[in-house]
């Protein structure tokens, strides 16, 4: 670190170049960040599906409807500790565009599948006693600005074509940070009931979840599922919450294989950029460099010397970028309801610094290289 | 020396060739403004390319004299129902077209099934459509390419040229399974590049049966006389208070399906493409400027024997402009060889299922992706060549 005054120095020589060079490199990392908060919020929930729940759908597809009487037939399968169903209610809160999901469920059952949905117990018991009682999850609840005992009017053209009302009796937090908090669920025998006076869907359910008693049998209690309801009208397919998820994602498009086209576009034209800035700021102190070397600097010392100034201006600017990335992303989604689980992710913070790292070594090679190579003699004609 | 504005077009002229000529000794800061830029345009066209694509998929399923009905209430047509009276009284409204079979309107039934998509292998949403006879009078360009069209009244479907493409087994003479039924594939059509492109098509009246639903529909597509008549179509039928519908061009209706999608894309893609042109901008004024400072001499030279202040700075700036233009071009005719014309097939949050379109590099995107780069280039440009132009003269020369 003896050397550190010289690396500054010599960072400082052209100022205005250094500040251009250090403002692209912060560029490239504030949309590092970006991007890595883009497809977490696209593909994040593939990572925190729970390794111990399945889903169950029709085997047609998504949009055929369940049996209600299959939860019995499920909880009788060696290995499955807990089932409850979902249905997809597609309703519109006054414009289609403030889209999130609803479902009715069973509250007790329903909350005890999710631990990850964070539900205070008084709230809890608000619900149960409340028959249009629905919660909703923090994040929908700031979006429209609801409070505990607002009513909510919520459109479906699915079921009855008309406004149901319901009392927002809770809000429910996440417990990790990736936990989706946009959904609305409400209670399942209200739903049941009213759509039994329009003669439509009663005693069908959309899809279920299921818990196994041992993850690692995950794959045998899918079978059992399937093939309990082989050959009736309402055939099933049963896969991992995981693999749910990770189908869903691909249905959008590979987003990872997109997000990475656009990071490596990104990173070769500031490697570009930086590594031409470095060689023309070693070009220019070739006499200098001689100088070091005639009075006792070693070729590894001057290798040294060259690196550890690509590497400091690369960090800094890695370390600026990715911290303006962090504050953007820190204030939420930037398209306003689309991109609801966008944020930066403490090992991708991690990746940042690592690619900082590589981009100083890798820009810094090829100038080093060429200062170690110098002929004393030659170098000092060049002063 | 005479001045006049051909004497100043003479020094404009002499001071960019000095700065064309010297690129090749600049080369490694010049190579990496040309590329720097030339990525901005790629990602930025090729982002861009996504969501023009998508649209136009949909934009080109809406002929101006076409009208889809649903039932009032429905944004489309999986939430949406109608009963066998309703669709013989949309059919029978004012305005739509009759030929000899009878008025050109198609009554429709739209599920999905669940079929592995062949980039990823995971199942995705297939919209799976039963149409009537009228179906192919109601669509522009609805075409057969290979097979048979199905017959009436069997277990047959048709399959559209990106769903083939896009999902894996829909090939003439394979079969599909859905539930208990299997359908074999008699042939494929293609739609202009819209999205009936995507679909499974088959006899309604099979599909009603296969889906227990009874007598009931989603939907009637129905050709109009002429695009005027919409309004009395519309009024027609929602007036009638046997009915109620909701009655949109199907053009509308497709460009409100489009709008989601292609909002996030465009989005997205501007706010990625402007932080990458803030960085381009950087690495540009950063070769200009090492440009000015390797020309010091020559600059103040020019300036000695009279060559005027605002023809140095229109050179610099041209010169970083061409070079900008260089990068912008190469980066656009990049774009249009990777991506246009790229197939892949996303989720239409509308409607639940995929589309299946092809990536547009339009000249429209090329355009604004050059105009960028010209922007980058003059910001590039700019404060480099005020720089020069304020180098005093004497100490310049002085300069070695």
């Amino acid at each position: 670190m003896k050397y550190a005054h010289l690396i500054w120095g010599n960072l400082l020589r052209k100022k205005l170049r250094t500040s251009l060079t250090l403002l692209s490199i912060l560029v490239a990392f504030i949309l590092f960040g970006l991007l890595c908060a883009i497809k977490q919020a696209l593909v994040g929930a593939v990572g925190l599906a729970g390794a111990d729940r399945l889903i169950v759908r029709h085997k047609v597809s998504i949009i055929q409807l369940l049996p209600e009487n299959y939860q019995a037939r499920m909880l009788r399968l060696p290995g499955v500790e807990l089932a409850v169903h979902q249905t997809w209610f597609g309703g519109i809160y006054q414009d289609p565009r403030n889209f999130f999901m609803q479902c009715p469920v069973v509250p007790v059952e329903y909350m005890a599948m999710f631990p990850e949905f964070i539900l205070p117990p008084e709230q809890l018991q608000a619900w149960l006693a409340t028959r249009t009682g629905a919660i909703v999850g923090r994040n929908t609840a700031q979006r429209f600005g609801w409070k505990i005992g607002d009513k909510i009017p919520i459109m479906s053209p699915i079921w009855g074509r008309r406004t149901w009302e319901f009392d927002l009796v809770g809000i429910f937090d996440g417990r990790d940070k990736g936990t989706d908090t946009t959904a609305m669920f409400f209670r399942y025998d209200y739903f049941d009931e009213v759509r039994q006076t329009q003669n439509f869907g009663k005693g069908l359910v959309g899809w279920y979840t299921i818990r196994v008693k041992d993850p690692a049998r995950a794959a045998e209690v899918a079978r059992l599922v399937d093939q309990e309801f082989e050959n009736s009208p309402a055939e099933t397919k049963t896969e991992p919450e995981g693999a749910f998820v990770q189908a869903w994602a691909n249905q959008i498009g590979n987003i990872a294989l997109i997000v990475a086209g656009i990071l490596g576009a990104v990173f070769f034209t500031i490697l570009l950029v930086t590594g031409s800035t470095m060689s023309q700021a070693v070009r220019e102190r070739i006499g200098e460099l001689g100088v070091l070397k005639a009075i006792g600097f070693s070729n590894g010392q001057v290798l040294g010397l060259v690196l550890a100034e690509s590497c400091l201006l690369s960090l800094l600017g890695g370390g600026l970028g990715l911290g303006l990335a962090w504050l953007f992303i820190a204030r939420g989604d930037p398209t306003g309801g689309l991109l609801p689980l966008f944020y930066f992710r403490g090992q991708d913070l991690f990746t940042g610094a690592g690619l900082a790292v590589a981009l100083g070594l890798a820009t810094g090679a090829f100038p080093a290289l060429q200062a170690t190579r110098l002929r004393v003699a030659d170098a000092l004609r060049r002063m | 020396m005479q001045s006049g504005p051909l004497n100043w077009l003479a020094q404009l002229a002499a001071v960019t060739r000095f700065g064309l000529m010297s690129l090749p000794q600049r080369r490694g800061s010049v190579a990496a403004t040309v590329f720097g830029i030339a990525g901005v345009v790629l990602v930025l066209v090729g982002v861009l390319s996504i969501a023009s694509g998508f649209r136009r998929a949909l934009v080109a399923s809406g002929a101006p004299d076409a009208a889809i009905v649903l039932r009032s209430g429905a944004d489309s047509e999986m939430v949406s129902g109608l009963s066998r009276e309703d669709t013989r009284l949309i059919a029978e409204a004012p305005g739509v077209a009759r030929n000899a079979q009878g008025a050109l309107a198609s009554a429709e039934l739209f599920v999905i099934i669940n079929l592995p998509k062949r980039s990823t292998g995971t199942d995705a949403n297939v919209p799976l459509r039963g149409v009537e006879a009228a179906a192919l009078r109601v669509r522009d360009h609805v075409a057969l390419v290979a097979g048979r069209t199905f017959e009436w009244g069997r277990n047959e479907v048709l399959v559209g040229v990106g769903a083939a493409r896009e999902f894996a087994g829909l090939e003439v003479g394979n079969t599909i399974r859905v539930g208990r039924e299997s359908w074999p594939i008699v042939g494929i059509f293609a739609a202009n590049g819209g999205v009936a492109e995507s679909e499974i098509w088959t006899d309604a009246k099979v599909l009603q049966g296969a889906y227990n639903r009874g007598d009931s529909f989603q939907s009637v597509y129905a050709r109009l006389v002429s695009p005027g008549a919409f309004r009395d179509f519309k009024d027609a039928l929602t007036a009638n208070p046997q009915l109620n519908v909701k009655v949109v061009r199907q053009a509308d209706y497709y460009a409100d399906q489009s709008e989601t999608v292609s909002r996030l894309i465009t989005t997205l893609g501007v706010m990625i493409a402007g932080l990458m042109a803030v960085g381009a901008v950087f690495g540009a004024l950063n070769t200009m400027y090492s440009s000015v400072a390797a020309r010091t001499r020559e600059i103040a030279t020019l300036r000695a024997l009279g060559f005027g202040r605002g023809a140095i700075v229109v050179a610099l700036m041209l010169e970083s402009t061409l070079l900008a233009v260089g990068g912008g071009s190469a980066g656009g005719a990049l774009a249009y060889v990777a991506f246009n014309n790229f197939h892949a097939a996303t989720m239409n949050w509308q409607s639940f299922s995929q589309v299946a379109f092809a990536f547009a590099v339009t000249p429209h995107l090329l355009v604004q992706g050059v105009i960028w780069a010209t922007g980058i280039g003059l910001v590039g440009g700019l404060f480099p060549a005020l720089r020069a132009a304020r180098l005093p003269i004497a100490s310049a020369l002085r300069e070695l």
